[in-house]
């Protein structure tokens, strides 16, 4: 056990607050949706600049183009978080590590520098309405043309399509091969013709997934990532990179603290809520699991500085982080009570009606990105090595 | 930076549980809990070869002077094997408490003997977490008279270290007071009723007037209880895994039932990260004091609710298996029942916790 990042890293966790206290201010809001607006393209190239964002994206590609360093990365990503600003990003942190591990040097030059630069925005499609766990079953066809594939079928639940100016895509191309070895995956512009977007309204109220429709959509053949029919194999490189980032523990220790003031500043019958055993009881539940995450993290942190893979300490990650998540919103509605009902834009609401909109869109992570049913089924069969289940002959 | 074990934190720990794997193996345990044996002689010296007794006892008094980490590695070990061992309060708490708090010669003479394995005491320090009944220990003229209703490891030890009302800690000879056994649900570690009624005792100086040692043994303590529970319920865990690997029903291994792989992949998901947080834990009494009671208490509360967990449901995979005393799954479960009661149950050990990052006053 050695807690201590050595002098060079303590070195640069001083650089990176230095930074924070000088330009934290200029900071766009920390979570905001649509279109990429020019302060936050400044911010981000500000942060390109300094090795902040993109860090470890080649210079050519429009990254700071750094060695990667797992602890340094990590540094960066916990001094955002304490001092809540809104951290860099590398566009879309699903497909620019796809293209850098798989993309062809053409592809890697068009797409990567205006991705990191935020300039360009994607979103993912992959789920279709009789595809969903099940996602090897995906049914949307792409035929080859001469030299484009034709693309008929549809999409759904395609976080910000809307607003995407790209789409990376699973399709169909090998109809009769089995079901894992006849996808393959795609790049297209989301103006292309023939696609349709038709916003889906969700449960807290706004569309921010959609329903995505392909008639006779062409796409030029040199747009396919990897071979024909190694879609799954590629889309398996980015569903990796996801699957790391949902149920991050920066995440759950901010609301913690959150909810911490809550309980000092909220009172009933003029008493602070901190003087109720009961909710403190809740409190400390939930911090305990919290600190067993916290290390857990470092515990994985430490192996991939090694470059070894965590194994079970990782698999557990998405599962119990997005659960840790809800409960702590779950918990922050009940402190607040009648107050905790509030929404949009009533009088006495608290933080805006925030844990109500947490409370739900953590539930949709809870089922994206691989429900919890499927996290269970991954860590009982990869990580305790439990038998899959019977295989049941197709239906009729 | 490193979050994880030494090569020799490693080596230490695989020697310790391949020990007991020979020595202490399930039919060993049994023999030793129908007998009431908690502290079987073979076992007890087959420890001493490997240091066990003496894992906190500085060098300089015989002791292998390593770290609150290493003490808890062997009480995983511990824990995983069942093992009827009085360690956590005789070998990990009673060395805190006379370091912190022992005069010169209270040092020389008990923790040579302590860390050789020739001298066992028991702890008993319930009444200062939450007093139950009437219990408690007054003091008049340095002479002890009261109660203290749970000495861990009291029916192995030949001399105790009690705490008085006032918090300060006494070595009293087990000779010199009225023992008995409380009969508890685990049958592989002792806990003593100790009445004294004007008994002869020598006070920690250190203790007087100064809580700090006290809580430092408390802590201690409950990350042992804690690291305990880890094992024993990994040891739960894993056997449940192999049995839904093994165990047949409707022409399938009903590991391939979902209903019993979720509960496996639950298990292994609470219980997985409850492993860096003993680390901490532990760790933390040297490397970060100003967190090690926070982390103490939240080790302590979430290893019980989570070994709670753990044992029901590992219990549960076996189906009518689980329930027999056949299989022997039970010596687990109580032992994880028992971790949980010791040294303050969950709800009481979380208000430490409050107090303890100052979100209410004591
Ligand atoms: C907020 C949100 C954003 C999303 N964004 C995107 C996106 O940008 N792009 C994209 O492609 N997709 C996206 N998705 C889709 C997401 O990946 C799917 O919803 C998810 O994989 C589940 O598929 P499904 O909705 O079809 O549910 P189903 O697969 O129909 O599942 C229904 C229920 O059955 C259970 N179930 C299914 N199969 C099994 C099994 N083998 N074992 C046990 N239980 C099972 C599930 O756990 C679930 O409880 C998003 C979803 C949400 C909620």
């Amino acid at each position: 056990m050695d807690l201590a990042y050595g002098e060079e890293y303590e070195r640069f966790r001083e650089e990176v607050r230095a930074f924070l206290a000088e330009h934290g201010k200029d900071a766009p809001p920390q979570f905001s949706r649509g279109k990429s607006d020019a302060q936050s393209r400044a911010w981000q190239q500000l942060l390109i600049e300094r090795g902040y964002a993109a860090r470890t994206i080649p210079k050519e590609y429009g990254g700071y183009g750094a060695e990667p360093d797992v602890l340094k990365a990590h540094i960066i990503a916990e001094e955002f978080a304490k001092a809540r600003v809104r951290a860099g990003h590398i566009g879309d942190d699903r497909l620019v590590p796809t293209l850098l591990e798989l993309g062809t040097e053409e592809q890697q030059r068009a797409y990567i520098p205006p991705t990191v630069r935020g300039e360009m925005r994607w979103c993912q499609g992959y789920s279709e309405p009789n595809s969903g766990s099940d996602l090897a079953s995906l049914s949307t066809r792409a035929e080859l043309d001469g030299d484009e594939f034709v693309i008929n079928g549809q999409k759904i639940w395609t976080s910000g399509a809307q607003h995407a100016d790209m789409m990376f895509c699973l399709v169909r191309t090998e109809p009769d091969a089995p079901k894992h070895q006849g996808i393959s995956y795609l790049l297209f512009s989301m103006d292309t013709p023939g696609i349709e977007v038709r916003p889906l309204v969700t449960m807290t109220g706004d569309a921010s997934f959609n329903e995505v429709f392909f008639t006779d959509v062409r796409v030029p053949a040199s747009q396919i990532v990897g071979r024909r029919g190694e879609g799954w194999y590629v889309a398996n490189a980015t569903l990796k990179h996801e699957r790391g980032g949902l149920g991050d523990p920066n995440q759950a220790e901010t609301r913690f603290l959150h909810i911490v003031d809550m309980m000092r500043n909220e009172t009933i019958d003029g008493r602070p809520l901190m003087e109720f055993p009961a909710y403190r009881d809740r409190l400390l539940k939930l911090q305990g699991q919290m600190l067993a995450m916290r290390f857990n993290g470092m515990r994985i942190l430490s192996h991939a500085i090694k470059g070894e893979e965590p194994g079970l300490p990782r698999w557990i990650v998405k599962l119990n982080g997005c659960e840790m998540n809800h409960q702590m919103a779950g918990m922050a509605i009940d402190l607040m009570g009648e107050l905790g009902v509030l929404y949009h834009g009533s009088p006495h609401i608290r933080d805006s009606g925030l844990w109500q909109q947490r409370y739900m869109l953590d539930l949709g992570l809870i089922i994206g990105g691989g429900t919890a049913q499927i996290q269970k089924n991954l860590i009982g069969e990869r990580a305790l090595g439990l038998p899959k289940e019977l295989k049941v002959p197709p239906q009729a | 930076m490193e979050f994880g074990l030494t090569e020799e934190q490693r080596m230490l720990q695989e020697s310790v549980s391949g020990y007991l794997g020979s020595a202490c193996a399930l039919t060993r345990v049994r023999e030793a809990a129908a007998a009431s044996d908690t502290k079987p002689a073979d076992v007890w010296e087959g420890l001493a070869q490997l240091g066990v007794q003496g894992i906190v006892t500085p060098e300089d008094y015989g002791g292998v002077g390593l770290s609150m980490l290493e003490a808890a590695l062997i009480a995983e070990s511990l824990g995983g094997a069942a093992a009827p061992v009085p360690y956590v309060a005789s070998c990990v708490m009673a060395p805190v408490a006379l370091t912190q708090a022992g005069s010169a010669a209270q040092r020389d003479a008990w923790l040579p003997r302590i860390a050789s394995g020739e001298a066992v005491l028991g702890v008993g320090l319930t009444e200062q977490i939450g007093r139950r009944e009437s219990a408690g220990i007054g003091v008049e003229d340095g002479r002890l008279t009261g109660r203290a209703m749970f000495v861990l490891d009291g029916m192995d030890a030949d001399t105790f270290i009690v705490a008085d009302n006032d918090g300060a800690m006494h070595l009293v000879r087990a000779a010199d007071t009225d023992r008995r056994a409380l009969k508890t649900i685990d049958r592989t570690r002792s806990v003593a009723e100790v009445a004294c009624d004007s008994a002869t005792a020598e006070v920690l100086p250190g203790s007087v007037a100064n809580r700090e040692p006290l809580l430092a043994t408390v802590d201690a303590g409950r990350i042992m209880l804690a690291a305990d529970t880890l094992g024993a319920a990994q040891t739960m865990l894993d056997q449940a895994v192999s049995y839904a690997k093994e165990r047949r029903q409707f022409n399938r291994v009903i590991g391939s039932f979902q209903a019993v792989k979720h509960l496996c992949a639950e298990m292994a998901a609470a219980l997985e990260p409850c492993r860096s947080l003993v680390w901490y834990a532990a760790h933390a009494v040297r490397a970060v004091p100003g967190e090690s009671r926070l982390m103490a208490c939240h080790a302590k509360a979430h290893l019980s609710e989570v070994g709670r967990f753990v044992a029901r449901t590992a219990t549960e995979v076996h189906g009518g298996m689980g329930f027999t005393d056949l299989l022997g799954l039970h010596y687990w479960f109580k032992r994880i029942g028992f971790d949980r009661q010791m040294l303050g149950a969950p709800e009481i050990v979380r208000e430490e916790a409050a107090v303890a990052q100052g979100w209410i006053e004591a």
